[in-house]
């Protein structure tokens, strides 16, 4: 029963309250794409141990969809943001690294593909 | 035999005698009394029959890790199996069956299961699944079924009620022994808001029992301060008869509390499951005494060493009058003195280790009790009861030294702290070889939002073996958290406990060490799934050496119980088999809730009419006054038909189809979705969300649309509305508004941000009602008002205006094929339009019509329906919708999934018309067979029936499905065979069968 920050309405929301939607920061691909482009944005999804970002609906709340940053294997929440961008917030990332020297975003990035 | 004693018992209110009934006897009791305590009193040691072999089997233990008496409690809609008679409060009229035996408790017939034995091992019930197929039909089936739960169903349904409660609190402290009330008491102090939760209806755990002394005074004594003191503190809050079930993510917590368990049944709520957000969580839940593994240790009279003092000075019964101690650690000499002291006869402790213990043995030797250092239990005498034991060498192989009489043993294996809750989210342990046990490691805790531990253990359950040790470690673990959670603890020393200093035990997995197999295979290790050392044994011979496999195919610690005796000696017996270290070997999971936890609880108020409130349309009620037949749809109710005097369902849709086709129907569409989409870029984001083009539809018009997932499946229809330059009105499928509206907005939020669009879901907002039939503009025109002619309203247009004097919009759609108007008003009119509609309509014998009808009527004219002829794999190509799909569109949701090879593949099933050779209506969900079988020695099939109707316009079945290479099979006679075994032909037909040129509806 996670807890997770709205950042729109700003309620720490109970995870009843949320409704989860799977990976972040995913890429559309559309017509025109090739068949394994499609195929990866359709359907593979990494399951990291570890850092993860992840989109989320305030479903019973204020109904917006939100990203989140935290760690799969000990569930620390690194952040919440936005989901209306196509890369955490900087100082997001930078926590995060200080949290798990040696991790970074472009690797996390890497492992999508 | 067992028996109440003079004296003592200091749960017991003597002066209030109870009543209650066991097994149709009526026995008395004293109020405090638990049910266990109060049969041991009236001398019933035997309380059930094991699982398999219906051994004969006592009361074990005094709390909730007991794993033999279980109940069924209570009678009609207050019964409920499987209660703990150890856990389970006496009341006058409270009545208790044992359970898992025929016919008797006394005389089992399924006992014969025993001397069978040697043919049920380890894995029985998988060893019987690879004997040939009719075997396992014909004799282990019915055999295991009858064998198998141990006890009844409940029959009638649950008359108690329950409730949930909310709390949030910075320490949650679970167990309310002297650690736990310790660790409350100090986060008490320093100011922070406590939950302190206690399973049983008692504070002070053990302490009180074992004659531990706090700060120099009797451990009851500081308990009875101690609770006082936390009583009058703002900031703590007290439960007992609540349990501590589960630890969860991010610091939720549930505490069960059995409200009335302990009375006849009240009005009053039943059980209230705590729902609970704490900053720290901190466990002080003690710890469970193991059993050691000797054989015949499931006779009734043996227990654990801790219980029979429990029963002694708690309860003021004994268990037995003469009671051999056998353990392999000081703590049990405690259960001889205390025996002793209490009058009982003590003919001798069994101490397996060479040299025996320390201060307590010196006591016991000084009370005169025989000590035999270094022996152990070659055997228990006794069948029903212990007769005697068979004493001899622990380092040997069973060699009998001596028989010794007793009616009672007292075993001790040592202690296992209760990490369960600790490892609930993840907390991991550790073995300690000193002590043979798991406990908490704490450098790996369970981790919280913030990454750091949210669970402390203190106490016993810590690994804190004396009384002394728990209250230095219970301040020294809330400290901790405190601090961890930005509270100051006070400074101040914990209290200093005296007890007698103990010698170190010693692991002694099975006794005695060399046992033959005929001893080990009455080494019981779960008493409730009759597993025994023999069993792991072989479950390790055969190959199963992971604890999970060896758990499952034993089915060790699989109980009621969740292995709360039997994990630890299980698994020594798996490492030693294994010739593994026992943390190598390590334990099975530990899941919530701790101990079995009521449905009615984890329910709460949420049962019956609130459990799923229903939808209502505003004409809803004149539905259930003019014979609705409801079905639900979503969490709507729709009318299937309206049924008249008299009238079967079946008549009740043939007449509403036919007077619709031939006058006048009225349907309440009000559940249909109504979504607005609104903004510059709304027809835009149109054209992405349906395969058609919507930007481009003019204002006042209305267009047919589909919608797909981006994986290219069907996902919705409807029809679309412009209602001007900026607006849209998509209207969705029944049930389908609330998830097309979070589909739209999913998009508009997550990838079309920028786009400047508005959506809001206006379902409930309107009545809509359909106005169908040749009929339906003379009704309305009779309502006067609104131009509806032809040439003023066409067919596909919508307008705005007064109908009748009702505030209206009338979309000129049909999905029944006829002339039809969908006229929407505010919902606060629907009812007085409905009714204005039936008044004026009765000169053309107007017809309410329900969802069968609908169905029909769409069907005759070959219209899909979302559900019916799409299950999630079908694509609008299949059902022959090319024309939805737009060519002009660049891109649209699902149009780039609809090119991959599996989606345009010629051989993909597709929609045709079906109708079968004798005019009979075909099954649904039917298959059509092809020749051939597949390599399951199934039929090929070539197609399925999605809608099968009779039609009563037509005067036959008409039905669609979906065929293969089906649009070119025109007139071919496929085969569908039934359930009976019958089969029935169909001929592939077009599916519109009424009106193909659609006239009906354009005029």
């Amino acid at each position: 029963m996670l807890i997770l920050h709205c950042p729109y309405c700003g309620v720490d929301a109970d995870e009843t309250e949320l409704a989860a939607g799977g990976q972040a920061h995913i890429k559309r691909e559309t017509v025109g794409s090739s068949d394994g482009d499609f195929e990866e944005y359709m359907f593979m999804r990494q399951n990291p141990r570890g850092v993860h970002f992840e989109r989320w609906r305030h479903v019973n709340g204020c109904g917006k969809w939100f990203h989140a940053a935290r760690c799969t294997t000990t569930l620390e929440v690194f952040g919440t943001y936005s989901a209306q961008t196509l890369r955490p917030p900087q100082d997001l990332l930078t926590h995060i690294t200080g949290k798990r020297p040696g991790w970074s975003f472009s690797q996390w990035l890497e492992t999508l593909s | 035999m067992s028996t109440r004693l003079a004296t003592g018992g200091r749960h017991l209110d003597r002066a209030t005698s109870v009543s209650f009934d066991f097994n149709g006897r009526k026995l008395k009791g004293f109020k405090g009394d638990t049910l266990a305590s109060a049969l041991l009193s009236n001398d019933q040691m035997l309380v059930g029959r094991s699982f398999k072999y219906h051994r004969p089997r006592g009361i074990v233990a005094a709390g909730p890790e007991e794993p033999n008496a279980l109940m069924n409690l209570g009678q009609n809609g207050h019964f409920e199996p499987n209660a703990r008679a150890t856990t389970t409060e006496i009341f006058d009229g409270l009545t208790a069956q044992s359970q898992n035996h025929w016919p008797s408790l006394d005389y089992d017939v399924g006992v014969v299961n025993s001397y069978a034995s040697r043919f049920m091992p380890a894995g029985f019930y998988y060893k019987t699944f690879m004997y040939p197929a009719p075997a396992w039909k014909h004799v282990f089936e019915p055999f295991i079924r009858k064998a198998a739960g141990l006890g009844k169903a409940p029959k009638e349904r649950d008359a108690d009620t329950y409730e949930h409660f909310y709390a949030f609190v910075d320490v949650l402290v679970v167990g309310g022994g002297v650690a736990g009330l310790l660790a409350a008491e100090r986060a008490g102090k320093a100011g922070a808001k406590v939950l302190l939760l206690e399973q049983s209806a008692h504070w002070g755990g053990r302490a009180p029992v074992d004659g531990a002394e706090i700060e120099g005074r009797p451990a009851d004594a500081w308990v009875t301060d101690t609770v006082d003191a936390l009583e009058n503190m703002d900031n703590v809050t007290m439960r007992n008869r609540c349990m501590g079930a589960g630890v969860y993510d991010h610091g939720y917590a549930l505490g069960y509390e059995r409200l009335t368990d302990h009375l006849a049944p009240q009005a009053a709520p039943r059980h209230r499951l705590w729902r609970i957000r704490a900053k720290h969580i901190i466990t002080a839940t003690g710890a469970i005494e193991r059993p050691l593994s000797f054989a015949g240790n499931d006779v009734p009279g043996v227990m654990l060493a801790g219980s029979v003092r429990d029963y002694v000075v708690n309860y003021g019964t004994s268990v037995g009058d003469r009671t051999v101690v056998v353990t392999n650690n000081d703590d049990a000499y405690r259960t001889a003195l205390i025996l002793k002291d209490a009058g009982l006869d003590v003919p001798c402790i069994i101490d397996a280790r060479p040299h025996g213990g320390g201060a307590l043995m010196e006591d016991a030797k000084a009370e005169g009790i025989r000590v035999e250092t270094g022996k152990a239990i070659a055997k228990v005498k006794g069948g029903k009861r212990v007769e005697g034991v068979a004493l001899c060498a622990q380092a040997g192989e069973g060699a009998i030294l001596e028989e010794i009489p007793c009616d009672a043993v007292a075993m001790s294996g040592g202690w296992s702290p209760v990490v369960h809750l600790w490892s609930h989210c993840g907390g991991k342990l550790i073995w300690d070889d000193a002590q043979a046990h798991f406990r908490p490691d704490p450098a790996k805790a369970p981790t919280g939002a913030d990454g750091q531990g949210f669970v402390s253990v203190v106490g016993i359950a810590n690994g804190a073996m004396s009384t002394g040790d728990c209250l230095t470690d219970a301040v020294k673990g809330t400290n901790a958290a405190l601090q961890g959670i930005g509270i100051s603890p006070k400074r101040t020393a914990a209290p200093q406990a005296t007890e007698e200093p103990e010698n170190p035990m010693a692991a002694v997995w099975k006794m005695p060490q060399g046992a033959s197999y005929k001893l080990r295979s009455k080494m019981f290790l779960d008493y409730q799934n009759d597993v025994k050392v023999s069993d792991v044994q072989l479950a390790a011979q055969e190959g199963f050496e992971s604890v999970e496999h060896t758990k499952r195919y034993t089915t060790l610690g699989m109980a009621t119980d969740q292995g709360k005796l039997s994990n630890i000696n299980g698994l020594a017996i798996l490492a030693d088999s294994l010739n593994a270290k026992i943390p190598k070997v390590g334990t099975t999971t530990f899941r919530p809730p701790y101990h079995p936890i009521s449905m009615g609880a984890i329910a709460g108020e949420a049962s019956r009419e609130i459990f799923q409130p229903i939808d209502k349309t505003p004409l809803h009620q004149w539905g259930e006054e003019n014979g609705a037949y409801w079905e639900p749809v979503g969490h709507w109710r729709r009318a299937y038909c309206y049924q008249r005097d008299g009238e079967s369902v079946e008549q009740a849709v043939n007449r509403e189809v036919k007077a619709t086709r031939e006058s006048l129907g009225l349907l309440d569409a009000s559940t249909l979705g109504k979504i607005i989409v609104k903004g510059p870029d709304a027809g835009k984001f149109l054209d992405m969300m349906y395969t058609n083009m919507m930007s481009n539809l003019k204002p006042g018009k209305c267009r047919y649309g589909l919608m797909c997932s981006e994986n290219g499946f069907l996902s919705d229809d409807g029809v679309v509305a412009r209602m001007d330059d900026d607006t849209w009105l998509c209207h969705t499928t029944t049930g389908g508004a609330a998830r097309i509206h979070a589909h739209m907005e999913e998009w508009l939020q997550t990838e079309w941000w920028d786009w400047k669009v508005y959506t809001a879901n206006l379902t409930e907002q309107y009545a809509q009602i359909a106005v169908v039939g040749p009929n339906a503009r003379k009704v309305l025109e009779k309502l006067g008002g609104m131009d509806v002619s032809k040439d003023a309203l066409g067919f596909m247009e919508w307008k705005e205006g007064k109908i009748g004097g009702f505030d209206a919009r009338a979309f000129r759609i049909s999905f029944s094929g006829e002339l039809s108007y969908e006229i929407a008003v505010p919902a606060s009119q629907g009812r007085a339009f409905w009714d204005a509609l039936l008044a004026v309509g009765e000169e053309f014998n107007v017809t309410p019509y329900g969802t069968e009808c609908l169905h029909i009527l769409r069907a005759e004219k070959g219209f899909i329906m979302i559900g019916d002829e799409t299950d999630g794999t079908v694509i609008p190509q299949d059902l022959g919708l090319h024309w939805a799909l737009s060519k002009k569109k660049d891109d649209y949701l699902g149009k780039r999934a609809q090119q991959r090879d599996h989606m345009t593949d010629p051989n993909r099933w597709k929609l045709v018309g079906l109708e079968t050779v004798d005019g009979s209506v075909l099954p649904d969900g039917a298959y059509a067979v092809a020749d051939g079988t597949n390599e399951n020695g199934q039929r090929e099939t070539q197609g399925r029936v999605t809608s099968t109707y009779y039609s009563a316009n037509l005067g036959k079945g008409i039905a669609m499905g979906l065929v293969l290479n089906g649009p070119d099979r025109m007139g071919e006679v496929i085969t569908f065979p039934k359930v009976d075994g019958t089969e029935v032909q169909a001929r592939i037909c077009d599916p519109v069968f009424y009106d193909k040129d659609g006239e009906k509806q354009n005029v």
